[in-house]
């Protein structure tokens, strides 16, 4: 059984959701780690859930990369060990350099609240393991900055080393410019670190890993987590 | 007591939808010769018991660290 820390700021809010999906669907064990902390020996994976972390009032995870358990998150990477932030949580790693990339405000400005699809690029990273490149997963996207921004030669380095993990396409797997809801360059939905073993995207797994919730493909990414974890 | 001054704003690179939000509602209010907006931060910082010279590294340091991101922001820093 894996050993999986939820890492709760003030102003998360995906946190429960997170730690049920682990625990309950998943079954495996869940913990929540708090901001204060910098403890995570015996972690198998952290995982940076949604929310608007210290209410995201300067940037989207400008502060929360400022508090302890940020530290001791990025020792825990640096050593390898497996991290995943989801929405929020990927903003948080970009802020903190473990993630390339930045958000920029959706192209709409509007806040999205909506079902998208986005299909799998990678399957060696540490949340696509044994999911088929080009798999297409439906999950809920909520945010208002996922638009995805890098300068362009850096995109160009980004994409030969491999490091675009999701991007938003149709039902059947097409890029789009009606596919992708945000403005995000390339449609990118996801990417990883050079080691993948740090994973960011915007989409909510946990909130598509029931059938009661109206999809079950964002079980299939917390399942790669679990699954890359045995193998490590 | 020193008072610096922090201007962040997205590079030019960088497309701004809020600017262009606002630039398209100023056309559309008539002001037909606005060619462009970028929206940008403006901060008030107070140094209390700071020479000037440091106060510039400390408000340099803080807008470099904090209330600016490098990945898609540049800033500007005045003290006085």
């Amino acid at each position: 059984m894996m050993k999986v820390g939820v890492v709760v700021f003030p102003g998360s809010n995906c946190d429960h959701d997170t730690y049920h999906a682990f625990k309950h669907v998943l079954g495996q064990e869940a913990l929540f780690v708090w901001h204060k902390d910098s403890d995570l020996r015996g972690l198998d994976a952290v995982v940076l859930p949604g929310g608007f972390a210290y209410g995201d009032y300067l940037r989207t995870g400008a502060i929360a990369r400022f508090s302890p358990v940020m530290r001791a998150v990025t020792e825990f990477a640096g050593a390898g060990g497996t991290v995943l932030g989801i929405c929020n949580g990927f903003q948080i790693l970009q802020e903190a350099g473990l993630l390339p990339g930045a958000m920029l405000r959706n192209r709409t400005l509007k806040f999205l609240s909506q079902p998208v699809h986005v299909r799998v690029e990678r399957d060696d990273t540490a949340a696509t393991a044994g999911i088929p490149v080009g798999t297409v997963l439906t999950m809920p996207i909520a945010h208002g900055e996922g638009n995805f921004y890098l300068a362009d030669d850096e995109l160009d380095r980004l994409e030969q080393a491999g490091q675009v993990v999701f991007r938003y396409t149709t039902k059947d797997g097409r890029i789009t410019d009606e596919s992708n809801p945000n403005g995000s360059l390339r449609a990118i939905a996801g990417v990883c670190n050079r080691e993948r073993n740090v994973v960011g995207l915007m989409p909510h797994p946990e909130r598509a890993s029931e059938p009661g919730l109206g999809s079950t493909d964002g079980r299939r990414v917390l399942e790669a987590l679990v699954t890359s974890l045995v193998r490590a | 007591m020193a008072r610096a001054r922090v201007y962040v704003t997205l590079k030019k690179s960088v497309f701004d939808p809020q600017g262009k939000t606002i630039h398209d509602a100023l056309v559309s209010l008539g002001y037909t010769g606005v060619k462009d907006v970028r929206q940008g931060k403006f901060f008030e910082v107070e140094l209390d018991g700071l020479p000037p010279e440091t106060a510039r590294a400390t408000a340099e340091e803080i807008a470099r660290k904090v209330l600016s991101n490098p990945v898609i922001e540049s800033f500007r820093v005045e003290v006085e």
